[in-house]
């Protein structure tokens, strides 16, 4: 797995320049600038409000309304536990505790050796093969406390 | 004739191995030097026997399921000799009880079809609905979708072609086709499945709009949860670019339409439909006051349908079918098939359309089987983190928008959470407050305010603390929030709140409802 770009502020004008053709450009920009770097940096919002002629207090209230976008780097894997009521009904609730646990780090944390941010999600659509979760990018089914020993066994290698 | 193998791509399968089967089964296939052809389908839908492997037969497609990985090589020789005594045999997947008493409109194609190939679409009945509303023309397409009492299939309910009129009847230089596929509700994914598993219907859906309301452009709004969708749209859109089925002419006639997928950013309120839009602007998701309807000033101030994924993705069988065909399915008001989704604690999970009027209980006992863990269903939400908890004293309501909504409740987007009897209902009823008060834009004040005062009310209760008084201003705050809410994050987080509290008061500390009838 490829990590994100280290923040560099030529890169994060030309992403914004490619998308300033585009009907409300401001997501898909903040998108790239996420999948670019991990991360939107701060540094970033006065670059997008000049580019689009809006108040950085504009930008900055965007950038934190969304749940996805993040004000700092990620550990080097994302572990998203769905914790919405379908998996919740399927003993979601008890695994996600046992993350927390095992990780030592509480949902929405980074473990303290950059390894792997816990996150709660509230609903990946596998809520017929609750509990669900997402680990950089790749669904997973069934959740049961075997399959998720291994996968935090894989984030901690 | 090479063995044709049908293998889903859908992210259901893949979350319980799918990829993972497809590649042991071609590693068997060559360590036997077999050829064989595997298609990546959607899913049907049976979700309990995913990953759900078919391979073709001269009497049909034969299913095993679940496959793993280590069953690959074993399946492969079962199915190439026709074995139906395999451990893990379906029989034909067409015969398949559950399958075989849906009524499969919307969801005909799903798991069936190549998601992505435009001749394996038209082969099962694709683009006449399109090619029906072409020769119909814009006022005739409309009134068809009026008479089919197609409803807004995102929970609202509201009459689909009505909205179609209004915004055909508003004069403006462009107009807009807006697709939500923000399926956030828990328990539902029939929007995902149907991008995943047969983008060309919602993208025929949408075209037929367009040229319904005289709209160019069209925009699918995708939650950031959903990947593999944005993935899916994304390629069939290409696709159908490349097909000329989008584009200047569509489909060789002189409409122009052409659609672009935008993703979400993780807010449960842009699933409301002037948040919205909000965000496709590029703004904070906050919900717009009505009036203006969207449908007179929608997405950058100018007319704008905005439907749910599976109402758009009806409309072409509507056409197709005609008005009459669809609307001959259902009960009262609510018309046509509903896609339900069966979910959480359930054996039998998974996606079952059917007419509308099926009660709950045969649902949840007879199509769910009942829970997965085995033991008594207690509970079962039906319509996503705002619908209401109902208990098996009122399994026998009708799936039903009217039904429902006479007993305190939603069919919503048509999701059912099923719980059985380790469910603390006070806690569950914590949680709705608390996902408001987490996903509150913040507008309101009942929304806002209302929720997390919910939190802290239910937590007093909990703890046993003037329980009586507090149960009182639980109930208050939960008539507060529901006439005075904006939308329906606020609006609706009292149903699942007030029906726990209703039909589980035994979980809030306070005597069964049956030992006060009793006194």
């Amino acid at each position: 797995m490829v990590g994100p770009t280290p923040w560099n502020a030529e890169l994060a004008q030309q992403r914004i320049r490619e998308r300033l053709n585009m009907d409300g450009p401001l997501l898909p920009i903040l998108q790239a600038l996420q999948d670019e770097f991990g991360y939107i940096d701060e540094a970033a919002e006065p670059l997008i409000a000049a580019a689009l002629n809006r108040s950085r207090a504009e930008i900055h209230g965007v950038v934190t309304f969304y749940h996805d976008f993040r004000h700092g780097p990620a550990g080097r894997h994302v572990l998203k536990l769905c914790r919405a009521e379908a998996c919740q009904a399927a003993g979601g609730d008890r695994l996600a505790a046992r993350a927390e646990a095992r990780l030592g780090v509480a949902m929405g944390g980074t473990a303290p050796d950059g390894s792997v941010t816990l996150e709660s999600v509230y609903c990946l659509g596998l809520c017929a093969t609750a509990p669900s979760a997402i680990i950089d990018g790749k669904v997973v089914g069934r959740l049961d406390e075997r399959r998720l020993d291994a996968m935090l066994a894989q984030v901690q290698r | 004739m090479t063995p044709g193998f049908f293998i889903p791509g859908d992210a259901g399968a893949l979350a319980v191995g799918a990829d993972e089967v497809a590649a042991a089964l071609r590693q068997a296939a060559a360590e036997r030097h077999l050829d064989i052809d595997i298609v990546r389908t959607g899913s049907r839908g049976l979700y309990w026997l995913e990953p759900l492997v078919e391979v073709a037969s001269p009497a049909g497609r034969l299913a095993y399921g679940p496959v793993t990985p280590a069953d690959a090589a074993g399946m492969l020789d079962a199915a190439l000799a026709g074995d139906r005594s395999h451990p893990l045999a379906q029989g034909l997947v067409d015969d398949i009880p559950w399958l075989k008493r849906q009524t499969r409109l919307t969801f005909a194609r799903c798991g069936v079809v190549d998601p992505l190939s435009i001749a394996d679409y038209r082969a099962h009945g694709g683009l006449s609905g399109l090619e029906r509303a072409l020769s119909l023309g814009a006022a005739a397409v409309i009134e068809e979708v009026v008479q089919s009492g197609l409803r807004g299939r995102g929970g609202a309910g509201f009459p689909t072609g009505i909205k179609w009129r209004t915004v055909a009847q508003a004069v403006a230089p462009q107009k807009y086709i807006v697709c939500n596929a923000d399926e956030g509700d828990s328990g539902t994914f029939a929007d995902r499945m149907i991008m995943e598993g047969d983008p060309f219907v919602l993208i025929e859906g949408m075209i037929i709009a367009g040229i319904a309301v005289g709209a160019t452009k069209g925009y699918v709004y995708i939650r950031s949860e959903y990947p593999h969708a944005v993935a899916a749209m994304n390629a069939a859109i290409a696709v159908a670019r490349r097909e000329r089925v989008l584009g200047a002419g569509v489909a060789g006639s002189p409409y122009a339409f052409d659609i672009e997928v935008r993703a979400g950013a993780g807010a449960y309120v842009c699933g409301e439909e002037t948040s919205l839009l909000e965000s496709l602007e590029g703004k904070r998701g906050i919900v717009r006051a009505k009036p203006p309807l969207p449908a007179h000033a929608g997405l950058f101030g100018r007319p704008t349908v905005i439907n749910n994924v599976l109402s758009l993705a009806s409309v072409p069988i509507v056409l197709a079918q005609g008005a009459a065909h669809y609307r001959d399915f259902g009960i009262g008001r609510s018309r046509g098939t509903m896609p339900i989704q069966l979910a959480g604690n359930v054996r039998h999970g998974g996606l079952f359309e059917t007419a509308f009027g099926i009660t709950l209980g045969e649902l949840v006992d007879d199509i769910g089987a009942g829970t997965a863990s085995g033991r008594p269903v207690r509970a079962v939400q039906v319509g996503g983190p705002l619908g209401a908890y109902f208990p098996r004293a009122l399994f026998d309501t009708p799936f039903d928008y009217e039904a429902f909504a006479a007993r305190d409740g939603l069919i919503g987007h048509g999701g059912i959470v099923v719980f059985d009897d380790t469910v603390d209902m006070a806690k569950q009823a914590r949680f709705a407050m608390e996902f408001c008060a987490i996903e509150s834009c913040g507008k309101c004040t009942p929304c806002r305010i209302g929720s997390t005062r919910g939190v802290e009310t239910i937590d007093r209760i909990i703890r046993g603390e003037e329980r009586a008084g507090n149960l009182g201003v639980l109930e208050d705050l939960c008539h507060t929030m529901k006439f005075g809410s904006l939308c329906a994050l606020g609006g609706f987080t009292p149903y699942p709140v007030m029906s726990a509290l209703t039909h589980f008061p035994e979980d809030f500390g306070a005597r069964p409802p049956r030992l006060e009838a009793a006194e």
